[in-house]
């Protein structure tokens, strides 16, 4: 009943038209909607109204502001290299388009009369091919960043890259844990795999466990959801676009209908990332648990396409929510970040769900299960918890002064007291009370 | 010749191509972006014999990574948009070295595979590629990461500050 690998490939060439259109008009309308929500959901957390003048609730706001920009003047800097200029917004939507190709909307549908599963359509390498697309995609941003020539574009580019690279590997060590879970790469296959729980055995208990990888996976899960966010360039991790430092980043020389494809692809690349992580840790388009209980109409036909959009809409809510929250991260930090916690953690979740996996396999008896269990656990305490290098003692200023290097001169101290302002001076004096 | 066999070719084509615009351009960025159409090019080439996982991985690891950090090293010390002047170097060794080993590896290829006739194996998926790397080929992979993790730490060393 449900779409498997074999069930693609066979459809008529109008009806994979049909879905082209359709995943290219979801995710237009999805960027235009995402637009107005998070403006709203900004505003609302703000305590203003937000965009409210154009169609009912301001629902049209998004849609003005493409035609205003469409009808904008197209400005090409004079030290631009024109060709790659223009090639790099072309890049950027496109692969943030073409990932889309293998998320499952839901299962067998019929239209006009043909039988075909609601999903463009799925390789055996599916997820892969979205990983490749997001990694072709930092070449747009960093292609204009360099072709504007400018400094502030410059900087966010390169930036960006960096910032993309590290992220990517966080991302990808995530998902490897969904592959061992799934046994399969295909996106299809990995949301059938969640639809029913499994049995599992620890310590002799019998139990079953949730289909859903976000409860059965949940370090991945979370390490997913950060370097998702690093990965669109969001805040708090929007570094290359930083605009306290950088202007706008890799796309401030951009105008027109060059800056709206950045725009769309930088929206679309968030609802990407959002209907991966529904698809290959929420279940993908299955009901919810409550709603599973109705019948099993609601896994069939079109509703799948709706428990689908709520999802996608969650998580593009948690998006917003990131960036009405947190403030932006300093970029020495967001690196060590990625670098330094991510990527081992996901690193040591992997080996340790492989030798999970390897001791189901074995049918280890229970005890030589905890053991191995208890020693690494051990191991991980011991290297979590070894006592680290004690640092150098301070000097006192005189002997610092006397141990410098020979030829160089005595620097002031760092100790430096930001004097309290007069007006702090005064709200404090105001508020003591009068003896 | 089949279509697959005359698309083999003419992406075969595009590869050299783009390989040989890396080396003539004079715009040193472009000459990264000629390197990116020859490694998807090769990619493409995986698909058509139906090698996907190994084509996927190509795009994901030569494409998306190793030429954008080829790039972001080459923006980060100087990445002039035009030509640039000063990147030639004599024609007549790289020539003879390039044009040498290419044609010798060709011709050596030629000779060997010429009365080979090998069926086309079937789809490349994940399973056979780790099935093959982690069952008949252990040791070189294990070479090879240690090889990896060498220069890993070579680089931490060279990159350390003298204390």
């Amino acid at each position: 009943m449900n779409p498997t690998l074999a069930d693609f490939g066979h459809d008529n060439g109008w009806i994979v038209a049909l879905k082209v259109v359709g995943v290219f008009v979801f995710l237009v309308v999805m960027t235009l909607f995402t637009i107005w929500y998070e403006r709203k959901v900004v505003a609302r957390m703000q305590v203003r109204p937000g965009p409210n003048r154009h169609g009912p609730f301001g629902l049209l706001q998004s849609l003005a502001d493409g035609l205003k920009l469409a009808f904008k003047e197209d400005i090409m800097p004079l030290k631009a290299d024109r060709v790659v200029f223009f090639l790099a917004p072309v890049i950027s939507t496109v692969c943030a388009f073409t990932a889309f190709a293998i998320i499952p909307f839901g299962p067998f549908v019929s239209i006009f009369g043909q039988k075909t599963p609601l999903q463009l359509t799925d390789i055996p390498v599916a997820v892969l091919l979205v990983l490749a697309c997001s990694g072709l995609g930092i070449y747009g941003i960093v292609l204009s960043g360099w072709a504007s020539g400018s400094t502030y574009p410059l900087l966010g580019g390169l930036r960006s890259s960096a910032q993309m690279i590290s992220y990517e590997v966080a991302m990808g060590l995530s998902i490897v844990a969904v592959f061992m879970m799934a046994g399969t790469m295909s996106t299809s296959e990995i949301v059938n795999a969640q639809a029913k729980g499994g049995q599992g055995e620890l310590f002799g208990f019998e139990f079953t466990y949730p289909g859903w990888y976000v409860l059965l996976l949940l370090p991945s899960f979370v390490i997913y959801a950060i370097s998702a966010v690093g990965e669109t360039n969001r805040a708090p991790f929007d570094l290359p676009e930083a605009e306290s430092e950088l202007v706008g980043g890799f796309h401030t020389e951009y105008s027109s209908l060059k800056f709206a494809l950045f725009f769309l692809a930088e929206y679309i690349n968030m609802v990407t990332v959002s209907a991966l992580a529904t698809t290959l840790f929420l279940g993908g388009w299955r009901a919810p648990w409550p709603i599973t209980q109705l019948g099993p109409w609601v896994n069939q036909g079109w509703w799948p396409l709706l428990w689908f959009t709520i999802k996608l809409l969650i998580l593009l809510f948690v998006f917003v929510w990131l960036r009405g929250t947190l403030p932006r991260l300093r970029y020495d930090q967001f690196m060590r970040f990625g670098w330094k916690v991510l990527i081992p953690a996901s690193l040591i979740w992997i080996l340790a769900l492989a030798g999970f996996k390897t001791m189901n396999n074995e049918n280890l008896p229970g005890w030589q299960r905890g053991l191995w269990i208890g020693g690494f656990a051990v191991i991980l305490l011991a290297i979590l918890l070894w006592p680290r290098k004690r640092p150098a003692p301070k000097l006192p200023l005189e002997e610092e002064v006397a141990q410098r290097p020979e030829g160089s001169f005595p620097l002031p101290p760092i100790d430096l007291q930001v004097p309290v302002s007069p007006r702090a001076k005064r709200i404090t004096a105001d508020r003591e009370p009068v003896q | 010749m089949t279509a697959i066999d005359v698309m083999l070719s003419a992406v075969g084509l595009v590869a050299v191509g783009s390989a040989l615009a890396v080396v003539s351009t004079q715009h040193l960025v472009r000459a990264g972006l000629w390197l990116v159409v020859t490694l998807g090019a090769v990619a493409v080439e995986f698909l058509l014999l139906r090698a996907e996982f190994v084509a996927w991985v190509q795009v994901l690891i030569y494409v998306g990574a190793v030429v954008v950090l080829l790039l972001f090293a080459v923006m980060l010390t100087r990445a002039p948009i035009g030509r640039s002047t000063d990147l030639d170097r004599p024609i007549g060794p790289a020539l003879l070295i390039g044009a040498g080993s290419g044609l010798g590896l060709a011709g050596l290829f030629a000779w060997v595979f010429r009365d080979m006739r090998v069926n086309p194996p079937p789809t490349g998926s994940a399973q056979r590629v780790g099935e093959a790397i982690f069952g008949d080929w252990v040791l070189p992979f294990e070479v090879l990461s240690v090889l990896l993790l060498a220069a890993l730490v070579g680089a931490i060393v060279l990159s350390k500050k003298d204390t």
